[in-house]
């Protein structure tokens, strides 16, 4: 402590203005550069149509119709998922929260898909 | 044998920087033996060395030393006019030209440590451009920006608080003599 407080009488006022600057300048840069990765908005589509592209701002359920009957989408703040769907295999519902953009959930039996867009895409498309 | 009429006598000044640069030249070949998780993310130790040259001695003397390390450490690291040698000096030149500009700021205000993490982003700075521009020609190079930001602000502060108190215990000395 007594070592650092001597340390610390190294620096002038304009140091410490300065290295705040330093960090300033690196969580800028962190926050504009690296969020690459938050997805803005779902990309809904049935039948290789888009039947919703909807906001990840606020929660809400979306009911998409298929040939083997309803898919329901669930979307919440930054994040989507299929919550159930009547596929036999249950992929994209297994698949979970989808929280990153390019990432795909598709419900090939039913034939829905759900893909989140945004910001820039890090990748073409992200499996589980 | 004819003995040669040409005879070059280093004066004091001579003496000093290249005893100067070969202090930045050791360190920065010690520094080459730390293993680093990055390349382009190091201490930068040498810049310790030049920073009390610049606030001893000078703006020009500064320049020697720093461009004699970046030769002489390049020469003895075999990575003379490799890519890692020009990002060293576009680093160096782009340090220099701004510690230049702020060693003018009121030095009541803005001491060494300023010094130090100002010459710190020059040289990230330049080196970033000259990767954009020449080996690395696409904006992906600016995706690291925030981790050599944080590199050099510690090592920045570092090297400017070691500068610092290098710098105090000198002038202590020296009042104590005189």
């Amino acid at each position: 402590m007594k070592r650092a407080l001597e340390w610390a009488r190294l620096l002038r006022p304009g140091d410490v203005l300065v290295i705040a600057l330093a960090l300033a300048f690196c969580a800028l840069a962190t926050l504009t550069l690296w969020r690459g990765g938050a997805p803005d908005k779902a990309v809904v589509r049935a039948a290789g149509r888009v039947v919703a592209e909807l906001p990840l701002a606020q929660a809400r359920l979306l009911e998409v119709d298929g040939p083997l009957g309803v898919t329901l989408v669930e979307i919440e703040p930054g994040r989507a998922r299929v919550a159930s769907d009547p596929g036999p295999r249950q992929y994209c519902v297994r698949q979970g929260w989808l929280t990153r953009a390019g990432a795909v959930a598709i419900c090939a039996p039913n034939q829905v898909s759900l893909s989140l867009v945004g910001g820039a895409v890090e990748f073409d498309s992200l499996n589980y | 044998m004819i003995p040669s009429t040409i005879e070059i006598r280093p004066g004091a000044d001579d003496v000093r920087i290249a005893r100067l640069a070969a202090a930045a030249i050791v360190l920065s070949v010690a520094e080459a033996a730390i293993p680093l998780p990055l390349p382009g993310v190091k201490p930068g130790l040498a810049n310790i060395v030049i920073l009390i040259v610049l606030l001893r001695w000078g703006w020009r003397d500064a320049v020697w030393v720093a461009l004699l390390r970046v030769f002489a450490g390049s020469l003895l690291l075999g990575q003379f006019l490799a890519p890692g040698f020009f990002m060293g000096l576009a680093g160096s030149v782009a340090s220099l030209v701004t510690l230049g500009l702020v060693v003018h700021l009121p030095a009541r205000w803005f001491g060494p440590v300023s010094l130090s993490i100002f010459a710190a982003f020059a040289h990230i700075g330049g080196q970033l451009v000259l990767a954009r521009l020449w080996l690395v020609p696409h904006d992906g190079v600016f995706y690291l920006v925030p981790v050599f930001a944080l590199a050099a602000t510690v090592f920045g502060l570092i090297n400017g608080l070691v500068a610092a108190r290098l710098l105090r215990d000198w002038a202590e000395q020296a009042h104590g003599r005189g």
